[in-house]
C-alpha cells in the first residue's frame, strides 16, 4: 500500500489529451508553412530546377552555392546585392538609432503635449511600406518642380541644380536610405522612449545631488540603463536591413545599374523573372545564415551584460 | 535595473508605470529651457510629417499641378476629382476595383488576425500552463522558428503553394500559425501567477474551461498586442503578394498601389488619392487606439 501525501491537484495534474488538441492546429501550421519550407529551401538549393521548364529537379550538390559565390555570371550581381545591403545597414542602423534616441530624449520630459509629438513621429509606422515608397517616389521627382528639388533649390538659394535622385546610381541608394529611416525611426523611438522611462528617476536625483552634469548623467546613467534596449533595437534594424525589398521593388527595381539591388530582390527576380528556383533557394539560404549570425551576435552581447551585472 | 528583455508582460505594464513617474518630474526646468524644447520640437515635427501632409494636399490637386514646386500648397483648384477617378480607373475584372483591393486587404488581415489569435493563444497556453510530455521539446522548436524570417522561406513556399496562386487562401494560410505570436502569448501566460487557475483546477475544471474562464479574461492585453502586430504586418504585406498574386480581383492594397505606379500613364494626384484612401482607415484606427499600438510595438520589437 502506498500512501502519498496529497499535493495540490493543479501542479501534478496531467493534461496530455487537452494539450495535444490545443497544440495541434498551431503545430501543423508551423510544420507546413515554416519548418517544411525551411528544409525545402535547403533541399531546393541543391537542385537544378527551373519553373515552367517542365523538367523535374535534378541533383546539383553545392553547385548553386559555387555559382552564387564564385561564378561571375551569378556572383557579380549577388555580391553587388550584399554590398548594397551592407551599405544600407552601415548607414541606416547608426543613423536611425541615433535619430530615434535623439527624438526619444527630446520627448522624455514632463512637458505638455509630448504624447502628441510622439504620435506624429510614430505615424509613418502604420503606413504600409508600399505607400511610403510611392509618396517618396513623388518627393524625389527628377525635374525642378519635384518637391525635394524645390526645397533644395530654396535652401541653397538656387545653387543646387535639379537632380534625378532615383535615376542616378550615385544617389539612388541614399534616397532609399532616407525613405527607410523616415518610415522606421518612430518604431525605434517608442521602444527607446519606453527604455528611457524605465530608468529609475532616483538615479538622476542622486546624480544631481552629486552635482553630475547633464552630459555625465547621459553617459553614466542613461546609456548603461539603455544598453540592452539599444542592443535589441540595433539587431532588429540590422536584420530589417537584410530584408530590404519593398522600397527597392517600388522605387528603383534594383536599378539604376544594380545600384540598389538587394539580396531579397535578387531572390525574387531569380525565382520569378528567371524561374530559377534552385538559384533563388540558395540565395535565401545564404540570407538565413546571415540573419542567424546577427542573432547569435546579439545573444553574445546580451550574455556578456548578464555576466557583468 | 532596467533591462530590455522585452517579454510581453513586463513591457505591457511598463508604459503605465513610467507615465506615473514622469508626472512626478525631475527638478523643474526653467521657462527658457521649456521654450527652447518647443522651438526645436515643433519645426522638426512639421518637417517630419510633411510627406504625409504633401500626400493629402496632392490628393486634392489636379494631376498637372502636383509637380509644381511649392505652388502645390496653394489652396486653388482643390477638388475630389482624384478620388472619383480612382473608381472609374479601377472598374472591371481586368483592372480590379478599389473596393476589391480593400476587401482583399481587410479579409486577409482579419482572417490572419482572428485565426492567429485562436490558434496561437491556445497553443501558447498549453505550452505555458499545462503539464504533458513533449512540452519542452515543442517549446524549443517554436523558439527556434521565431528566428526564421519570412523572407528565408518565401521561395520554397512560392514553389509549394503554386497551385493556390491568385486566391485569398494563399494570402493568409501561411501566416495564421506564427512562432512569434505563440512566443508573445507564451511569455504572457508564463508570467501569470499560479494561484490564478489553481482554485478552478481544484474545483475540477478541465484545461479548456480553465483557459476560457480564467486565462482569456486575464489575457486581454496580450490579445490586443498580438492582434495589432499581426494586423499591421498583414495589412502592409508586400513581398508575398508580389510573388503569388497577379489577378487584379484578389489584389491587396499595397500591391495594387505598386502596380498602379508601375503602369504609366498615371497622374500623381490620382495616385495620392489612392494612397489616402488606402491609409485612412488604418490611420483612424491608429489614432483611436494609439496607446495600444505603441504598447504593442514596445512589447514586440519585430515588424514585417
Amino acid at each position: 500500500m502506498l500512501l502519498r501525501p496529497k499535493t495540490p491537484v493543479a501542479s501534478v495534474q496531467q493534461d496530455t489529451g487537452a494539450a495535444v488538441v490545443m497544440v495541434i492546429p498551431a503545430f501543423l501550421g508551423l510544420l507546413a508553412f515554416v519548418a517544411v519550407p525551411f528544409l525545402l529551401a535547403i533541399f531546393l538549393s541543391t537542385q537544378n530546377l527551373h519553373f515552367g521548364s517542365g523538367l523535374g529537379p535534378t541533383w546539383m550538390g553545392l553547385e548553386q552555392y559555387r555559382r552564387l559565390l564564385l561564378d561571375p555570371l551569378f556572383s557579380a550581381d549577388f555580391y553587388r546585392a550584399l554590398i548594397n545591403n551592407a551599405t544600407f545597414a552601415v548607414v541606416v542602423v547608426p543613423a536611425q538609432t541615433g535619430l530615434a534616441l535623439a527624438i526619444a530624449l527630446l520627448l522624455n520630459r514632463s512637458l505638455r503635449g509630448m504624447p502628441i509629438f510622439r504620435t506624429f513621429f510614430f505615424m509613418p509606422v502604420v503606413f504600409p511600406m508600399a505607400l511610403v515608397s510611392v509618396i517618396w517616389k513623388l518627393i524625389y521627382a527628377p525635374d525642378d518642380v519635384g518637391m525635394l528639388n524645390t526645397v533644395l533649390k530654396v535652401v541653397s538659394f538656387g545653387h543646387i541644380q535639379p537632380h534625378d535622385f532615383l535615376g542616378d546610381p550615385k544617389t539612388a541608394m541614399a534616397a532609399i536610405i532616407v525613405t527607410s529611416i523616415w518610415s522606421g525611426v518612430g518604431f525605434q523611438m517608442v521602444i527607446l522612449l519606453a527604455g528611457l522611462q524605465s530608468i529609475s528617476g532616483s538615479l538622476y536625483e542622486a546624480a544631481a545631488i552629486d552635482k553630475a552634469g547633464k552630459w555625465q548623467q547621459f553617459w553614466n546613467i542613461t546609456m548603461p540603463g539603455l544598453r540592452n534596449t539599444l542592443v535589441f533595437v540595433v539587431m532588429v534594424t540590422t536584420i530589417l536591413s537584410l530584408r530590404l525589398f519593398d522600397q527597392v521593388y517600388i522605387m528603383t527595381r534594383g536599378g539604376p545599374l544594380n545600384a540598389t539591388t538587394t539580396v531579397m530582390y535578387q531572390a525574387v527576380t531569380a525565382a520569378f523573372d528567371r524561374g530559377n528556383i534552385g538559384n533563388a533557394a540558395a540565395i535565401t539560404v545564404v540570407f538565413f545564415v546571415l540573419v542567424l549570425a546577427i542573432a547569435l551576435i546579439q545573444r553574445w552581447f546580451l550574455r556578456e551584460e548578464r555576466e557583468i551585472a | 535595473m532596467s533591462n530590455a528583455t522585452i517579454n510581453g508582460r513586463r513591457a505591457l505594464t511598463l508604459s503605465t508605470r513610467a507615465r506615473d513617474r514622469v508626472q512626478v518630474g525631475r527638478l523643474g526646468p526653467s521657462r527658457l529651457r521649456i521654450a527652447l524644447s518647443y522651438a526645436v520640437l515643433v519645426p522638426v515635427t512639421i518637417l517630419f510629417v510633411s510627406p504625409i501632409i504633401y500626400m493629402f494636399i496632392a490628393s486634392f490637386k489636379p494631376n498637372n499641378e502636383v509637380l509644381s514646386g511649392f505652388a502645390v500648397f496653394s489652396p486653388q483648384d482643390l477638388s475630389l476629382n482624384n478620388y472619383l477617378s480612382i473608381f472609374s480607373r479601377f472598374s472591371g475584372p481586368d483592372t480590379g476595383t478599389f473596393t476589391g483591393f480593400l476587401t482583399t486587404s481587410l479579409l486577409v488581415s482579419s482572417v490572419t488576425v482572428v485565426g492567429g489569435l485562436a490558434v496561437n493563444s491556445i497553443a501558447a497556453y498549453a505550452l505555458a500552463r499545462l503539464r504533458w510530455p513533449g512540452r519542452n521539446l515543442l517549446l524549443l522548436g517554436v523558439i527556434a522558428l521565431v528566428i526564421v524570417p519570412f523572407e528565408a522561406i518565401a521561395v520554397p513556399l512560392f514553389y509549394m503553394l503554386d497551385g493556390l496562386r491568385n486566391t485569398y487562401l494563399v494570402q493568409f494560410l501561411p501566416f495564421i500559425a506564427s512562432p512569434f505570436s505563440i512566443y508573445l502569448f507564451y511569455s504572457f501566460f508564463a508570467g501569470l501567477p499560479k494561484s490564478l487557475e489553481e482554485a478552478a483546477r481544484v474545483d475540477g475544471a478541465g484545461a479548456w474551461r480553465t483557459f476560457f474562464s480564467i486565462m482569456l479574461p486575464n489575457a486581454k492585453p496580450a490579445f490586443a498586442t498580438v492582434a495589432i502586430l499581426q494586423f499591421m504586418s498583414s495589412w502592409s504585406s508586400f513581398l508575398w503578394p508580389v510573388m503569388v498574386i497577379d489577378d487584379p480581383t484578389v489584389r491587396p492594397l499595397p500591391l495594387a498601389i505598386s502596380v498602379y505606379v508601375g503602369t504609366p500613364p498615371y497622374g500623381w494626384g490620382n495616385i495620392m488619392a489612392f494612397g489616402v484612401m488606402m491609409v485612412l482607415p488604418m490611420l483612424v484606427v491608429f489614432l483611436i487606439f494609439q496607446r495600444w499600438f505603441i504598447r504593442s510595438v514596445v512589447a514586440s520589437g519585430v515588424k514585417g
